[in-house]
């Protein structure tokens, strides 16, 4: 507690020595950026590069090809279970002997609150800003594929995690890479793992990190002007720390119950802005399908519409990257599959409901400038010119505020916090592949944890270009290990999903609350 | 076939007094068990971190281990040093609805507790779990003063 009153009490001394440094630090800014893309440039390039001859990354196709063969290869779970994830989410099928432990609800909450975030707003509005009202179509198509990438990996998560004598557990893709290689006899289980941890971490402080300050900076300066980046990168970086180090859990506690709140009160805004507008939705769902297959006029056509959506889904709900295995495998269940049934909504919720609600308020909002002549957007550069030059966060904040003018200070809380939550979920997700890495222990975790505080600094400081590539890659590159481990162990999942439908079929699985 | 009671405790001192009328009560029926039940107020639908959810199963032991030492054991004690059959049980839940579920679960024929030590707002608002567990109960409750 007394860190964060000697934060608070900082704030003044920065706030009055801000203009006196300004120069120095902008330029202290500008050196953060060039040196982070210079450090970072090699990686976000192999990542993102095109398939030849092509302006399509293959990294896009790669997502979209994995979630299409879950899809096919688990029947479409998404829409066959759908009914029963809803039911073991109210805990229709919980033995209430195990009240107490984590309920699916929670582990689902839990994971959505690593996920709903920056990307349900300053991605898509990144994804619409470039790639057009199209992007969303292309975003919902992936948020429903990306449901059975999400099914898989979260049974895997729950099945092959480790559980300590002292009744702490860890799971997530290291673990039933390497534990689901040995059991079905193939090679390179852990090699894998340790690579897949490798990329966890560069995500957990990039996406997970560096971009959610990138964008909570981005958002206060918008409100209280101008200042450089490193000072809200300097106090975000100290309260994370008094959570994750200093152990104050009243900060977290807080955070994760408001959070739940301003995702509802954003989901509400939305809402209240689109029965306002009511009679432009048919529109907007227009320009959504007409923009998908013709681009409406943006760079790259249909295809940039399709690569924003996808990339920005993938981002958002994180299906096939790996992060949500770590958070779901905390339930205490007999059942794995049930784990994996309930992280299938998470996608559901995410992209299909929260970020298309973001994407129909930016274009019923008119902030994305088009040629009343030929309907087609007007091109600033490579994304749509838009009413005052916005974008990424900004852009989402002024379509809110055509429809209620005071929603932008909401939203700057909103961001903040979801950003805060975001990093603290991050954090454990960084944290639990380091320690697989480099074991257990208070040395090696107070390790990562200092390395990810600097991080905030500088993604606060760093600008949003070099930062949300970084981000992207970094989050990208967990998805290839994932996935490619995914196809190797997706056959046993079928098993678990086999079982488990014949014995809910037969009755063997008891429902408690009728 | 002997009566069972289930008594609710709520872990402060009022609980003696219910434990002391189940001892009078359960002298006079002569053959009869009682189970004192603890329960953890508990909600599935809370919001936790990936952090407190990792370390849930350990904290729901020690939470389970701390009632039985507290709370249930010594009032266990009291009642089989009376001479009387008694047992106990701690679950995690609402507490209405976790009393009335051990109560349906044991074959309870009564459940006995004391008047909630709730009060103010959240009582207002929600209403105690006294007043719940009168409302919900499937078998006659009886509440001490």
């Amino acid at each position: 507690m007394k860190l964060i009153t000697k934060t608070l009490l900082a704030v003044p001394g920065l706030a009055a020595a801000m203009p006196a440094y300004a120069q120095e630090a902008m330029s202290l800014d500008d050196k953060v950026n060039e040196v982070f893309a210079k450090f970072t440039g090699p990686f976000v390039n192999l990542i993102f590069a095109p398939l030849p001859g092509t302006s399509f990354p293959w990294i896009v196709l790669w997502l979209v090809v994995a979630a299409s063969v879950f899809t096919i290869y688990f029947a479409l779970v998404q829409v066959r279970f759908f009914g029963h994830a809803i039911s073991l989410v109210k805990g229709d099928y919980s033995d209430p002997h195990d009240a107490g432990e984590v309920s699916h609800f929670q582990a689902l909450a839990t994971a959505l609150s690593g996920t709903v975030g920056l990307g349900n707003i300053a991605g898509v509005a990144v994804a619409v800003g470039i790639g057009g009202p199209g992007a969303t179509f292309w975003m919902i198509l992936a948020g429903l594929l990306g449901m059975a990438s999400k099914f898989t990996e979260c049974t895997l998560g729950v099945k092959y995690r480790n559980e300590y004598p002292d009744g702490t557990v860890s799971g997530g893709p290291m673990y039933y890479i390497s534990k689901g290689f040995a059991e079905r006899g193939l090679p390179g289980g852990k090699p894998l793992a340790i690579l897949f941890s490798i990329f966890c971490i560069l995500g957990a402080l990039g996406g997970g990190n560096m971009f959610q300050a990138n964008q909570a900076h981005a958002q206060i300066s918008g409100i209280v002007g101008d200042y450089p980046g490193w000072i809200t990168g300097v106090i975000f970086a100290l309260v994370v720390f008094a959570v994750i180090v200093g152990g104050i859990k009243s900060i977290a506690n807080v955070t994760e119950k408001v959070v739940p709140f301003m995702g509802i009160l954003y989901v509400g805004a939305a809402l209240i802005i689109l029965i306002v507008n009511y009679d432009k939705i048919g529109w907007a769902f227009g320009q959504i399908f007409t923009g998908a297959f013709t681009g409406l006029g943006i760079a790259g056509g249909f295809v940039g519409a399709l690569i924003q959506g996808f990339k920005r889904a993938a981002f958002s709900n994180e299906a096939g990257v790996g992060s949500a295995a770590i958070a779901h495998s905390a339930v205490r269940t007999k059942e794995p599959i049930t784990e994996g049934l309930v992280s299938l909504l998470e996608p559901l919720i995410d992209t299909v409901v929260i970020c298309t609600m973001t994407a129909l308020v930016i274009t019923i909002s008119g902030q994305l400038i088009s040629d009343p002549a030929t309907g087609l957007y007007v091109l600033d550069g490579n994304s749509i010119a838009t009413v005052d030059g916005n974008s990424g966060v900004s852009l989402t904040s002024a379509a809110f505020a055509s429809g209620i003018s005071w929603f932008p200070y909401v939203l700057a809380v909103a961001v903040v916090l979801f950003a805060f939550s975001t990093m603290i979920s991050w954090s454990y997700y960084g944290l639990k592949a380091w320690t697989y890495l480099f074991g257990e222990g208070k040395t090696s975790e107070l390790i990562f944890k200092v390395i990810f505080c600097i991080f905030v600094v500088i993604g606060a400081a760093a600008s949003l270009g070099p930062v949300i590539d970084f981000s992207d890659a970094a989050i990208f590159a967990m998805a290839v290990v994932n996935i490619t481990a995914l196809y190797f162990l997706m056959s046993i999942v079928r098993k678990e999903l086999q079982s488990y439908s014949s014995r809910l079929a037969s009755g063997e699985i008891k429902k408690f609350k009728h | 076939m002997s009566t069972k009671l289930i008594i609710g405790l709520d872990g402060q001192g009022s609980g003696d007094r219910a434990l002391d009328y189940a001892k009078n009560l359960a002298s006079l029926i002569g053959d009869c068990e009682l189970l004192v039940a603890y329960v953890i107020e508990w909600s599935p639908y809370s919001f936790q971190t990936a952090e407190e959810n990792a370390v849930r199963h350990k904290r729901r032991e020690q939470e389970i281990s701390t009632a039985h030492e507290r709370i249930i054991d010594p009032a266990v004690k009291a009642l089989t040093d009376a001479g009387l059959k008694a047992s106990g049980i701690v679950r995690h839940g609402d507490v209405a609805d976790a009393l009335n579920g051990i109560c349906e679960e044991y074959g309870g024929q009564q459940i006995i507790v004391c008047r909630s030590s709730e009060g103010g707002f959240a009582k207002r608002f929600f209403g105690s779990s006294t007043a719940n567990l009168v409302m919900s109960a499937t078998v006659p409750v009886t509440v001490i003063a």
